[in-house]
């Protein structure tokens, strides 16, 4: 059986994420462009959950959530049984290589020669438009933000605003220099040449990909959430319409839908609703006038069954990838989506890539965070994601004796003179006496202490040790 | 084995054993009891907050509303439902200041260029609103195909204000969605947009740049 794999970006190395983040940070136009948008958005997002008893309603997300990871397998059955009454057939994909197969082997059979496609970051995942471009299939896709980050042959540097790092002057010329449209810093204008380019295409596509938000079980039911109204185009326009979607998208009723939905739109962009909701049972049917002859459905498990096998790590399953741990994260903000490499960047991105492309690709990915907590605050569905990039920190060394890392790639990061120095200062602590004389000696000799301490001092200060020990103030006091 | 059957394998028999599903309390979705008022007053609040736009009308009056609304705007032309009895209405009207009237009859294959190109305005029935979030539900049907209220710049819609209900969780549970889906459900609240350029929001950026509500009351 083929281990998971996704890649990290192509030609991207994940683990060159120091120097990325070093440029970033010393880029003022993207810090800016982050900073402003981000603001915004945690202010948004403030705003349109007043009024709810927020803490109660995440508890409902996270339930089920829960609720449906832990009847994964039989939902999933029951998704396909539905699906398949409804006329829908559905594909399964053990990994990002199989899913783009089975979309090409789709197209293929249908003569298709172009793909028009709605956001859908598992798509990015398997990288399904470098692959179909490869096989002779233009893929274009259509969400705004995506229409710009492909044009600049970019990844998305948000999973809810893809082109977030570009301000619109460089949009102007980016579009001015693939598309000939006029330079202006005119959004409406240049929104409006969008739509011209992309409604020909629209028209002329053979098939259409999108993502899913949810999948129901209860009725066999897609739902897609978006603003732009390029998602129903997408699933109507074209004569055949192929969903991708990771297999932990299934929830089990529609009754699930409404909650979900409540959490989403107001966690990822502060919206109370986004303008469509846009929820697929069927092909068209009967005496029906428009919407696809053939729907499939590609369900993907690129590495989500590994990470179910483990409690701790299962939690990760939980995200209905809102965007709101990125909006609210301080390294994100200003590191900026690319410098982490993945397709998922930000809080989500650390707890999920070390699953996809292994912890020793991934070896950064867990250390990059202040541990601030901000993302575990906001997370919709209360994903502990602190704790896991503490766990994800600690398999990367190799760290729990008690608890045999699971990670594909762990202890990466292990090295023997650190875990050397660890294991002296347990021996250490303990021993009272040997303790009480370490640090005696090293009060005394406190002038030694070296002034730099690796990258820790690159902006910090080193600490210094105190001129006594606490056991021998304690003493002096008569303690 | 078959990547289904790999993939469900590895899924059933988890090595961190059973999982147990926990009770989920969905009380919490709950909103006020608002009135039939507040909740027209509430849908209008949000809708219009996202540029939607609200006109308050009767059974007798919405025809000529929707003319006025039509005339302002220069429509050359509104498609309408063949059979919906807002259609059937809106004929029978004979009213002369209305424009041309226009059936979507076919299958979109055979016309799809000039739904594209020259529809300005289309007017479709809705099957209720939701009051906290300013959403409109629609089902299309052969009558009203799913595109007739996507493609056109301007999207007209009729809500009947005693069909407005609080939440999208107590519209499904009472309009009984569980029991059957139909190809295509909608939530619809505004009109399209983006901000995908430096979160400046745009209309209209691939559906309606118009979303036009006639509440009858
Ligand atoms: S981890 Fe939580 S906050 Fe982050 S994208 Fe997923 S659901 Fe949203």
């Amino acid at each position: 059986m083929s281990e998971t794999i996704a890649k990290a970006h192509p030609h991207v190395d994940v683990k060159e994420f120091h120097p990325r983040a070093h440029a970033a940070i010393h880029n003022p136009k993207i810090r800016q462009n982050f900073r402003k948008a981000m603001d915004g958005l945690m202010a948004k997002r403030t705003a349109a959950f007043e009024g709810w008893d927020l803490e109660t309603l995440r508890d409902l997300g996270a339930n089920i959530r829960m609720k449906a990871l832990s009847n994964l397998p039989d939902l999933l059955e029951q998704l396909e049984q539905k699906l398949t009454e409804n006329g829908i057939k559905v594909h399964w994909a053990v990994d990002g290589d199989e899913a783009c197969r089975i979309v090409r082997d789709i197209c293929v059979a249908r003569d298709a020669k172009t793909v028009i496609k709605g956001k859908s970051m598992v798509s990015e995942e398997m990288e399904l438009n470098h692959y179909l471009q490869d096989q002779g299939i233009e893929a274009l896709e259509s969400d705004l933000g995506e229409y710009i980050v492909q044009l600049a042959d970019e990844t998305p540097s948000h999973i809810i605003m893809p082109a977030i790092h570009k301000n619109t002057g460089e949009i102007s010329e980016l579009m001015h220099e693939k598309t000939g449209t006029d330079l202006s810093n005119d959004v409406e204008y240049l929104t409006a040449s969008a739509r011209q380019q992309l409604r020909e295409k629209f028209m002329n596509a053979d098939v259409g990909v999108s993502g899913v938000n949810f999948a129901v079980a209860e009725t066999g039911t897609l739902c897609l959430v978006e603003n732009e109204g390029n998602g129903r185009m997408t699933t109507t326009v074209p004569p055949c319409h192929i969903a991708v979607t990771g297999i932990e998208k299934v929830v089990p009723s529609l009754e699930d839908v409404s909650a979900l939905l409540a959490l989403l739109t107001r966690s990822a962009t502060g919206q109370h609703i986004t303008t469509y909701f846009n929820m697929i049972s069927s092909p068209r049917k009967g005496e029906e006038l428009d919407g696809p002859e053939e729907v499939h459905v590609v369900l993907v498990d690129n590495g989500r069954s590994s990470i179910y096998q483990d409690d701790e790590l299962l939690d990760t399953l939980r995200c209905i990838r809102c965007g709101a741990c990125m909006n609210h994260c301080p390294v994100y903000t200003r590191v900026g989506g690319h410098t982490y490499g993945t397709t998922y960047p930000g809080p989500i991105g650390k707890i999920l890539m070390p699953h996809l492309i292994g912890l020793d690709e991934g070896r950064h990915l867990p250390t990059a965070s202040s541990l601030c907590g901000a993302c575990g605050e906001v997370c919709p569905v209360k994903i502990p994601i602190p704790d896991l990039l503490v766990r994800l920190r600690q398999e990367s060394v190799d760290g729990d004796r008690l608890h045999p890392a699971k990670v594909r790639g762990h202890g990466a990061k292990r090295s023997t003179s650190e875990a050397l120095v660890w294991k002296g200062w347990a021996w250490m602590h303990a021993s009272p006496g040997i303790y009480r004389l370490g640090t005696g000696v090293a009060a005394k000799f406190r002038a030694l202490q070296p002034s730099k301490a690796g990258a820790w001092t690159d902006y910090r200060t080193a600490p210094k040790l105190a001129a006594k020990t606490l056991h021998q103030r304690m003493k002096e006091r008569g303690q | 084995m078959s990547s289904r059957n790999i993939i469900l394998q590895r899924l059933r028999n988890r090595t961190g054993g059973e999982l147990t599903a926990p009770e989920c309390d969905f009380s919490v979705l709950k909103r006020p009891d608002w009135s039939t008022a507040e909740r027209i007053e509430r849908f209008e609040k949000m809708i219009e907050s996202v540029h939607g736009e609200v006109h308050h009308c009767t059974a007798d009056t919405w025809i000529e509303r929707l003319a006025e609304v039509l005339n302002t705007r220069g429509a050359r032309n509104l498609m309408i439902p063949k059979q919906h009895a807002i259609g059937q209405a809106i004929k029978a009207s004979e009213r002369t200041d209305l424009p041309e009237l226009l059936l979507y009859d076919e299958p979109i294959e055979s016309w799809q260029p000039y739904l594209f190109n020259e529809v300005d305005a289309s007017i479709t029935s809705t099957r209720g609103g939701i009051a906290e979030t300013g959403s409109l539900i629609l089902w299309p049907t052969p009558d009203e195909p799913r595109l007739m209220s996507l493609v056109p710049p301007v999207h007209i819609a009729v809500l009947n204000a005693s069909e407005i209900y609080t939440t999208f969780h107590e519209a499904m549970l009472a309009q009984d969605w569980a029991s059957g889906m139909p190809t295509n459900a909608l939530l619809i609240s505004g009109p399209s947009k983006t901000a995908d350029i430096e979160q400046t929001l745009a209309y209209g950026v691939h559906g309606p740049k118009e979303l036009i509500v006639l509440v009858i009351e």
